[in-house]
């Protein structure tokens, strides 16, 4: 591990997907993620990188599919709006099976909505918010060092699976200031058979995104299919804090997540027994974080009006024992707010 | 014995989707050809749009890839800064980059990208049916403009090599057809002019194609070939409007 640094969350991500090997940052800016692209550009010359801002949100997606195509580390980072542009190519690297990283920065939509904190665009970043039957891994981290870390295991996913990686982060986290060890550099270490750079001493590579008739494509969709059956088995991450004994259990990711453990502190202080389950990985859900609580009561608190809450229904046996409690805006609750909300449950 | 004429080495044995009496795939042999010539299939990649020209990545024996809808340059500029060394063509047709892609298209010629744009212009869209495009001329009857395209209804047809003649990121731009044998020799030459150019680094290099759309324009092939000259050339012009002389180096 390297030196303890007191960064920005954008900045301390930007420089470790650099460590990672990421020399290829494609851009537009936007609020709350415009210091990704800034250390990018300010770091293009010293250290080798291409940085290029593109004109739109449109275009910067299909120039990192492009990157993406040549077997290089590459990624963006953009917020709600721009996300929105960029799922097209979302479905299309899906497709076409391009390792490249998104890095999306939520704030509270609809439309152009607020810069502030929010959890809104769970459901985009998790269902696939572009067209046809595909999946991106989410990632989604709660603090400053974890952002660091799993940036860089994105682009290794990414690479495994050669897929797109998303890393969900909110305006909240990108914005904040702490102490982090930022990860050492690392080297990019996976086949290339498959890329696009000029055929010497090979067979030609063609990426076609499109059909050739229904058997051709059902074929193709039902080999993604089987690729995203692979990650669901593989990826889940999550972190369980005290649901062994807990009557009730919050669930919460990301920022909210941090919140969540406040409560689930002046909870304890308070006899009550509450537990947290954070997931890591949002698609895949980390369905195992569940198993063994299904007896248990479960309280979801997200900065949306209750996404994640639908997964956690589809996951535990009794979705009347699955509350949820949201906040919009821009808001975030304190963990006092939560912990109102733990003891209106009524459950001892 | 001598061998004159020959089929490119870099075609498969795909069968092209192309209607007979169309342009495109005149234009896709002169490029194959060029290919073998200049020794570019081992060093280039191919990035193909959405139109007719869709399963094109498969009659190439080269790297290729095939672009989301109007969105050829943009991929294109992910591929050539990563891979500034090879050979990159975007391939695009008037649907695909005058009314989906022009934001790419406009973009990739501000940041000077060193690649060539081959635009295949029909004034129609070909492959969704015959649908009015940005480039289709003022009285032109299409299935979306039924009675003649009107300028009160969807304004005037764009002239795209001469906007890419302005751009200072743009080296080199000419419009050329595929109507008679002197120009399809003249295209090729056009098509070289634009290919070596990407080792120059003066930006990009356009080559505009007025291309017979014989389905989609309703005509007989022949007939078709004469309305490049009655009704296309007169509101396109042929011929060179920017050389790569006057651009210097980045």
């Amino acid at each position: 591990m390297g030196e303890k640094v007191f960064l920005q969350g954008n900045v301390a991500l930007a420089e470790s997907a650099i460590r990672a090997g990421c020399k290829y940052f494609f851009g537009y800016p936007i609020t709350p993620s415009s210091e990704v692209p800034e250390y990018y550009a300010r770091k293009a010359q010293e250290e080798g990188l291409v940085f290029v801002q593109g004109e739109t949100e449109v275009a910067c997606f299909n120039m990192i599919a492009g990157t993406a195509a040549t077997g290089k580390r590459v990624m963006t980072a953009t917020a709600g709006p721009g996300f929105s542009l960029g799922q097209e190519a979302m479905s299309y690297m899906a497709a076409a099976g391009l390792p490249a990283v998104v890095v999306e920065v939520m704030r509270p939509g609809p439309a152009d909505g607020e810069i502030l904190a929010s959890q809104g665009d769970y459901f985009q970043a998790v269902k696939g918010g572009g067209h046809g039957d595909y999946n991106t891994l989410v990632l989604a981290p709660c603090s400053v060092q974890e952002m660091c870390e799993l940036i860089q295991d994105c682009f290794e996913l990414a690479e495994k699976y050669r897929n797109p990686v998303i890393l969900l982060s909110d305006a909240l986290l990108a914005k904040m200031r702490e102490n982090v060890e930022l990860p050492g550099r690392k080297e990019q270490n996976c086949d290339l058979s498959w890329a696009l750079t000029g055929c010497a001493g090979r067979k030609h590579n063609v990426m076609t995104t499109c059909g050739d008739g229904a058997a051709q494509w059902e074929k193709f969709n039902l080999d993604l299919q089987e690729k995203f059956a692979k990650i669901k088995a593989n990826e889940e991450r999550w972190e369980n804090y005290q649901t062994e004994d807990a009557d009730i259990i919050l669930v919460a990711y990301g920022s909210m997540a941090r919140v969540a453990m406040g409560a689930m502190k002046l909870a304890r202080e308070a006899g009550l027994k509450v537990g947290l389950v954070r997931p890591i990985s949002l698609w895949p859900f980390p369905v195992k974080a569940f198993e063994g609580l299904g007896d248990k009561t479960f309280l979801v608190t997200e900065l949306s009006a209750g996404q994640m809450v639908e997964d956690v229904k589809l996951t535990v046996p009794h979705k009347e024992n699955v509350y949820f409690y949201g906040r919009l805006g821009g808001f975030v609750p304190s963990p006092k707010e939560i912990f109102e909300q733990i003891k209106k449950l009524g459950v001892k | 014995m001598k061998t004159i004429y020959k089929r490119p080495e870099v075609f498969t044995d795909v069968n092209t989707s192309y209607c007979g009496g169309c342009g495109h795939g005149i234009v896709n042999k002169l490029i194959a050809e060029l290919i073998d010539e200049m020794e570019l299939r081992e060093k280039g990649i191919l990035v193909w749009p959405i139109g007719c020209s869709v399963y094109a990545d498969k009659y190439y024996k080269m790297d290729a890839i095939c672009a989301l809808h109007g969105r050829a340059p943009a991929l294109a500029t992910g591929i050539k800064r990563s891979l500034p060394d090879k050979f990159v063509m975007v391939y695009q047709g008037d649907g695909d980059m005058v009314s989906e892609g022009m934001a790419e298209i406009m973009h990739a010629a501000v940041r000077a990208e060193n690649f060539s744009v081959i635009f295949i212009n029909n004034a129609i869209y070909g492959m969704t049916g015959g649908q009015m495009a940005p480039t289709t001329l003022l009285g032109q009857v299409t299935s979306t403009s039924p009675y003649g395209r009107a300028v009160a209804s969807s304004g005037y047809p764009v002239n795209m090599a001469e906007i890419m003649a302005n751009m200072p990121g743009v080296c080199y731009s000419e419009r050329v057809t595929v109507n008679t044998p002197q120009r399809i020799t003249a295209t090729k030459k056009a098509l070289k002019k634009a290919f070596e150019l990407q080792f120059e680094n003066k930006g990009l290099s356009f080559v505009e194609v007025l291309s017979p759309c014989p389905t989609g324009w309703g005509k007989k092939p022949i007939d078709a070939m004469k309305m490049v000259d009655e009704q296309l050339i007169p509101i396109y012009p042929l011929g060179a409007f920017k050389s790569p002389e006057e651009v210097p180096a980045k």
